[in-house]
This record gives structure tokens, C-alpha cells and sequence, in this order.
């Protein structure tokens, strides 16, 4: 059994409600944070607890947190993004379903260290159950005096408002979400300033993951440096993963990110291997925008090293050869999946998210969903492929938000992987619609050269 | 006035030293010519505009004095301050010609190239562009997206199929207007300008939104299959407004005035006023008052003779800038058998190839193989 930081509670019957989740040990770090600890010192504990951002990018978030300015008599806020909308990723509605307190604890922990009294959860539209759960669990809070006017007398104030979002990928994106939140639509805003200096209301902002902030309780509770401990290098605590696709125990797992790809897959703890004993051919390790892995890859780097499920591991090899930890939505694919098919879906995503802002990912993400369709459906020419690639080639950094390079990654990587499966579509037009590439040598082990 | 701070910034081997707080864009403005990027969705009138269209992608190969790294992504030149020593790479970088074929591309994947109908041919900023940086060709064969119509009310048409989403309208309504009407609904490919709900734009100053649009997705309804631009000549006019700086531009033939702008510069924004301010007119200027005697006519207006407007009926010193030197002094000594563009030492006309030493007429030939060679 692996540590469990964060769900280590979530079985226990009632722990949704006050008075189980206090009984369990609740509010105890926030208790110890606001009466015990300096503002000064939290920043220190998270900084050494060499936590890293959960949403995706991986950010250190003690680092985030000293960028925050401070500016006098200006107000700064907390902004908790619980916009979950990748395909593929689903830990924080977990979190947040079972565990609302948890949250809660940790946005109060937070919200002092960043001495924000106006905290704010953006939720996705979609979550609307989860919203109200959240609403109820801050409406307890409040009444035990953990959320309100001069919490457990230290003079500090914070309020946690709950704010729904209107059902679009696009404001998971940190400015976007401010500006969504700030009522306006949900356009990424031109970096820099910052959200750090100009954020929510043009007052310094720190944007964070819910599963992030969740992970500030148990940092306080054993210590920074205690919580560096678990894990391996750089990739320190546990990480929530979720996983799905073709997997005998799809479902939410926490993980301390010192075990293996394969042990993930196949041992019965997590996964519980590949459904219907098939044969494993492909994952998209970190949610949809991630690049996607061939079997061979995924297990085993290209050097022939076994492949941990933690942040360096999973993104040894680069693009060339690895992918990304990014959100935790670890997608498995097994033999029978097409991966023209799949990578048609995330394009199709892709295009139906976008803002429409700047040109190459407004028009390039239709443009490579009309292409992909087209190689789907059995029409495809082998320029088509080329066509892709230099597309995607012309998306990646060339926009204003991360979202063209979440589309082109997708892409990028089915190609540069799966480039034999989209011939094979190309070449066999009639059979294509029909049957399936199937494993191939997806799954054989790499050559690698002395 | 305080003594300000300059940064050094160099644009393509260009060195220019700038106020602080200058976009890289403005920079090389202020160098001119090939160096200043292309720039679809910023206008230096309007606050908040630019950083969309992604045409001014730049390269920085040098980020300042202090902190020499290199950015690691090409960077929006119009949104992106300068910083002292920064090295700019625009049209000496690969990596960006590549880019903005990229975006000229993109912006045309779903563009109608209605060019032959459109009101806006020939002073088009989506053609310059497409001239300028794109491809002869296009790789898109799909079916090019269309829109249900939109009636903006009796002066503004719109034709959203060659909108490019610039942004710049809603900008100069919220700025110039006390109430904005119309705006972008929807997101990605499908996102598009409308108001909500069938409202018309009637607001005094609202006119403006035709001569900020880049495309012809916004024109005039006074002026709409009158005329095109280029059989008609622009004159500097004014009149005694009492809403606006009544400083505009007449777009006659004849003695007719078929169309009414406010003044545009070099980059195709609307001039200054003297006082500084910039020059937007109103819409009774710009609609209603279509008579030659509404108008005191100040003179012809200069225009590049690069642009299609200035061909055709300008001979002589209207519009053109008649070159001063004597063939002789051009020269330089050599004794060409070809006269070409001599006054501009182009890509085509290389100084290292001698035209003199060429025996007979040179063909295009001697240019490939002695630039291949050089």
C-alpha cells in the first residue's frame, strides 16, 4: 500500500460533514497554521515541501506563491481552479465530491499565507452537485467559525466564494478564468502582467489547482520537509491520478511516485490490467493534451529504463520519446483502439474549445479535425499526413494561451508514434472502415543501440 | 518634460534607441520599412488591442543587457515592451517567415477572396499581408464557413465571412462610444460579431469601426458597389464640425464625393490631429455630408506609391516622390545595360552584381547564380 495523503480519509462514512471531518483530524493544520505559524514560515513549509503544481504545468507552488505582489492597500486574491475539464481527468471532482473540507482547509491555510480575505473556488458549470456540496461544506465551516470575521480570533478574515463556470474548456486556463470570473468572457489575457501582479480585478492573484491547495493540509500537518520525503527527486508527495479507458479498475488512485508505469497498469491495487486480458497498445499518461505513447514507450524509456509515474520520469525522452505527468488523467488504450479515431476526438475537442482569439488555434484546430476526419472516413491522402504535422508545427507557441499547444500535442505525437497505423488507413481506405490496425509492434520491445 | 529613460533595442541589425515602456512593434515603426512587422489586430489608438492575430510574431534573440537569454517562443512584437539591449529578430529570422506564412495562412484558410467584390479591395490590410508573407496556394479544401447575416443598422454592412476576429471594433466601441452594442458571440472557428439581439450601431462616432477594420468585413453602406478605391481620388478635406475634428479624407471622382474617411498614415491608422489627439470623425461627416461644398478642400492626399490607389491617375508630383539624383549620380560609374529599379538597392538589383561587366542584356540568371554564389 502506498502513502495516502489526501484520500487516506475519503471511505469514512460521513466525512463530508463537519462535524466526521473534525472528528477525523480536520482543521487541525489550519488550526496549527493560523495560531502557531507566521505567514512567512507557511510559504517556507510549502516552498521546502517542493510541492508542485497539479493542474498540469507542474509549477512549483511555494515559488508561485513568492512571486505574489504586495503592493500596499491593495487587496490580492486566491483564485482555487476547479475547472476540470480535460478529457481524461477527473481527481478533483473526486477531491472535492468526498472531501470538501479538505479543500476548504487548505484554501483557508492558503488564503492566510497569501493574506487573501476574498477566496475564490471557479467550478466547473458541469459539477453542479459538487458546487452545492462545496456551498454546503463552506456553510458549516462558517458556522464553526473556520470561514467569516476574525477567524479563531487572529484577526484574519476570508471568505470562500463558490463560483460556477458556464461549461467552457477554455477557462481552466488561469487568465481566462480570472476573466470569466471577473464576469467578462473567458479570453486568455496577453502575458505579461503576470496574474501574480495583475490578476483578478487587476489585484495580485495566485491561481491554483484543487488538488494543490488540498495537498497544503498535510504539508502543514507533517512539515515540509517530512512531505519532501515521499516520492522521488523533484516529484515530491503523492499525486492523484485518474485513471480510465480500458482497465479492469478505472477510478481515482493516489499515488506516492515511486512506482512503476507497469506496476500502475497492471497490479491490483491501481488498475488491475487491461480489461478483458487484452494487450495494452497505447496511454496518454496526463489527460488529453499530453503526447500520447506507444506500449513499448510508456513502460520502458528509450534508454531501456523502467518508467516511473512521476514528473521526470514520465517526461524522460522529451516529445521525441516521452510525454508529461501533466493533470493525472491517465488514459488507456488497448489493442483494439484505433488511434486515428482517438486522436480525432481530442481534435475535435480541441476546436469545439477554442476561444477564437488568436488565429492559428482558431483556424488550425478546425483545419486538423476537417483532416483527421477525412483519413478517418477512408478519404485520406498520404499528404494529408504531412499536412498535419506541419500544421500542428505552426499551432505549437505560436498562440497566446497553452491551449494550441495542448491541440497540436495530441496530434504531434499520434503522428510521430502512430505515423504506420494513419498509412495503413491511407492505403486501406475500404478494409480502414471495417477493421482495426490492431497492436502491431506497438508493444515490441525497442532496439536500443549500445 | 522629465528626462526619459532610453533603451537601446536592435530590429534586424537595426539599432534604435527608444523611450522605455516602447512595444517592440513601435520600435520598428519608428526604423520603418521591411523591419516593422505586419500587424492585423493592434492599432496604436486603441488600448487593450493587439496580441491576437499573431502576424507579428517576432524572434528575441537577445532579451535585454542584463539577462541576455533568448526568449524561448516567438513573441507578439505589438504587445511586447523593449527592454535595454534587446536583439529583435523580424524578417532575418527563418523561424519567424516561417511562422507568419503560418498565421497568413490561417487567416486565410477561411477567408471568401470575394477580393473582386469586396468594397475593401485595394486598401485591404489581409491582401498587403497575404502579398506580402504568404503562399501563392492555399492547402485548405474543405468548405469555407458561413454565417447567418447580420443587419447592423442603416450605415454599417457586415460581412462576416471575411472577418479576421481582430478584436478592433469592440475595442473602439467601448472607447469611443458610451454604450458598445455589438460584440463577439461564440468561441473558436464559429465565434463571430454580432449584437445581441438584432440591434443596429447608431451611435455618433460608431462610423469609426469601418475605417479600423482591416478587411472588409465592416464598409460602408453609403459608399457600398459605388466605386473602387482606386478610381477614386483621395483629397485632404475639413469643415467646421461641432461633434468631431472634421479633418477627414474625400474620395472624389469627378466633383462627386463618394466615400468620406478620417486620414490615415503609413500604417493605415487614423492620423493625429494637430492637437495630438487622434483623428476620429463623426458619423455625419462621414455619412451625410457627400457634397464637394460641404467640404474646404485642402489638396490631394499622398499615397504610397506602393498601394493600388496611387496608380493610375497620378502622373508627375501628386502622390509620387519624384527621385532627385541624376541617372548619372545612381549609377555611380557603371554603365548598366538594363535599367532596373535602381533607386532602391533591392533583392533583385544586388550592388555586388556589376551590370557593366554583364555581356549583353542580363537576364534574371546572372542575379540566381551570383546571389546563390555570394
Amino acid at each position: 500500500m502506498g502513502v495516502k495523503l489526501l484520500l487516506e480519509k475519503a471511505n469514512v462514512p460521513g466525512i463530508r460533514t463537519y462535524d466526521v471531518y473534525r472528528r477525523e483530524g480536520g482543521y487541525v493544520a489550519a488550526e496549527k497554521a493560523l495560531k502557531e505559524m507566521s505567514i512567512e514560515a507557511i510559504v517556507e513549509e510549502v516552498k521546502k515541501s517542493g510541492l508542485r503544481g497539479r493542474g498540469g504545468a507542474g509549477f512549483p507552488a511555494g515559488m508561485k506563491w513568492s512571486f505574489i505582489a504586495k503592493p500596499e492597500g491593495v487587496p490580492r486574491h486566491l483564485v482555487c481552479n476547479a475547472d476540470e475539464s480535460e478529457p481524461g481527468t477527473f481527481k478533483d471532482r473526486y477531491l472535492m465530491e468526498f472531501l470538501p473540507h479538505l479543500l476548504i482547509e487548505g484554501l483557508l491555510i492558503s488564503s492566510y499565507a497569501l493574506g487573501s480575505n476574498d477566496t475564490y473556488i471557479y467550478i466547473r458549470g458541469e459539477y453542479a452537485w459538487v458546487a452545492q456540496i462545496l456551498e454546503d461544506a463552506i456553510v458549516e465551516a462558517t458556522k464553526n467559525g473556520w470561514l467569516g470575521k476574525n477567524i479563531l480570533g487572529t484577526g484574519f478574515d476570508c471568505m470562500i466564494h463558490v463560483h460556477r463556470g458556464a461549461g467552457a474548456y477554455i477557462c481552466g486556463e488561469e487568465t481566462a478564468l480570472i476573466e470569466s470570473l471577473e464576469g467578462k468572457r473567458g479570453n486568455p489575457r496577453i502575458k505579461p502582467p503576470f496574474p501574480a501582479i495583475q490578476g483578478l480585478w487587476m489585484r495580485p492573484t495566485v491561481v491554483n489547482n484543487v488538488e494543490t491547495l488540498a495537498a497544503v493540509v498535510p504539508i502543514i500537518k507533517m512539515g515540509g520537509e517530512e512531505y519532501a520525503k515521499i516520492g522521488v527527486g523533484r516529484s515530491t508527495g503523492t499525486k492523484l491520478i485518474s485513471a480510465c479507458g480500458n482497465i479492469n479498475k478505472p477510478g481515482v488512485y493516489e499515488i506516492d511516485m515511486t512506482i512503476s508505469v507497469e506496476d500502475f497498469i497492471y497490479s491490483d491495487e491501481y488498475c488491475g490490467g487491461i480489461a478483458g486480458g487484452k494487450k495494452l497498445k497505447a496511454c496518454i499518461p496526463g489527460g488529453s493534451s499530453v503526447p500520447i505513447l506507444p506500449a513499448n514507450l510508456l513502460l520502458k524509456t528509450a534508454k531501456g529504463e523502467t518508467r516511473y509515474m512521476n514528473y521526470e520520469s514520465l517526461s524522460d525522452g522529451g516529445f521525441a520519446t516521452g510525454s508529461m505527468m501533466g493533470s493525472g488523467g491517465f488514459i488507456v488504450l488497448d489493442e483494439d483502439q484505433c488511434i486515428v479515431k482517438n486522436t480525432l476526438t481530442l481534435a475535435r475537442f480541441y476546436r469545439h474549445e477554442s476561444c477564437g482569439q488568436c488565429s492559428p488555434c482558431r483556424e488550425g484546430t478546425g483545419w486538423m479535425e476537417k483532416i483527421l476526419q477525412k483519413i478517418e472516413l477512408g478519404k485520406g491522402e498520404m499528404s494529408d499526413i504531412d499536412l498535419l504535422w506541419d500544421i500542428q508545427r505552426k499551432i505549437e507557441g505560436n498562440t497566446i494561451c497553452p491551449l494550441g499547444d495542448a491541440a497540436a500535442w495530441p496530434v504531434a505525437a499520434a503522428i510521430r508514434h502512430f505515423r504506420d497505423e494513419f498509412e495503413w488507413h491511407i492505403n486501406n481506405r475500404a478494409l480502414s472502415q471495417t477493421s482495426n490496425f490492431g497492436l502491431q509492434h506497438y508493444a515490441d520491445p525497442i532496439h536500443v543501440p549500445a | 518634460m522629465s528626462e526619459q529613460t532610453l533603451f537601446k533595442v536592435t530590429v534586424d541589425n537595426i539599432t534604435i534607441e527608444v523611450t522605455a515602456g516602447t512595444t517592440i512593434l513601435q520600435a520598428a515603426r519608428q526604423i520603418g520599412g521591411a523591419v516593422a512587422p505586419p500587424a492585423m489586430c493592434y492599432y496604436s489608438k486603441l488600448e487593450g488591442s493587439g496580441g491576437k492575430c499573431r502576424t507579428c510574431l517576432v524572434e528575441v534573440s537577445k532579451g535585454s543587457e542584463k539577462d541576455p537569454r533568448p526568449m524561448p517562443k516567438l513573441v507578439a512584437s505589438c504587445r511586447t515592451t523593449v527592454m535595454d539591449g534587446m536583439e529583435v529578430k523580424n524578417i532575418t529570422s527563418e523561424k519567424v517567415i516561417d511562422a507568419r506564412a503560418g498565421v497568413v495562412e490561417f487567416l486565410l484558410l477561411n477567408h471568401p477572396l470575394d477580393c473582386p467584390i469586396c468594397d475593401q479591395a485595394g486598401e485591404c490590410h489581409l491582401q498587403d499581408l497575404s502579398f506580402e508573407h504568404g503562399k501563392s496556394g492555399t492547402r485548405y479544401e474543405f468548405q469555407r464557413r458561413t454565417f447567418k447575416k447580420h443587419d447592423l443598422g442603416k450605415h454599417i454592412q457586415l460581412h462576416m465571412t471575411r472577418c479576421i476576429l481582430c478584436y478592433r471594433c469592440v475595442f473602439t466601441a467601448d472607447q469611443l462610444t458610451n454604450k458598445r452594442v455589438h460584440g463577439i458571440l461564440d468561441r473558436g472557428d464559429h465565434a463571430e460579431i454580432a449584437t445581441h439581439i438584432e440591434k443596429s450601431l447608431d451611435n455618433d462616432f460608431i462610423g469609426n469601426v469601418i475605417d479600423v477594420c482591416p478587411v472588409g468585413a465592416l464598409t460602408d453602406k453609403t459608399f457600398r458597389f459605388k466605386n473602387r478605391v482606386w478610381f477614386l481620388k483621395p483629397m485632404d478635406a475639413h469643415r467646421d464640425c461641432p461633434t468631431c475634428s472634421g479633418r477627414v479624407t474625400l474620395w472624389n471622382r469627378g466633383d462627386e464625393v463618394f466615400r468620406v474617411t478620417a486620414r490615415k498614415d503609413e500604417w493605415g491608422e487614423i492620423e493625429d490631429t494637430p492637437e495630438g489627439k487622434p483623428g476620429w470623425i463623426c458619423n455625419t461627416c462621414r455619412f451625410d455630408k457627400k457634397h464637394a461644398n460641404d467640404w474646404v478642400i485642402e489638396g490631394p492626399r499622398e499615397i504610397s506609391r506602393h498601394s493600388v490607389i496611387a496608380q493610375g491617375h497620378y502622373a508627375g508630383n501628386v502622390g509620387t516622390t519624384l527621385p532627385t539624383e541624376t541617372f548619372k549620380a545612381v549609377n555611380d560609374g557603371r554603365a548598366p545595360h538594363l535599367l532596373m529599379d535602381i533607386h532602391n538597392e533591392s533583392e533583385v538589383n544586388l550592388p555586388s552584381v556589376r551590370l557593366s561587366e554583364i555581356d549583353g542584356p542580363s537576364h534574371g540568371s546572372n542575379f540566381k547564380t551570383n546571389s546563390k554564389n555570394a
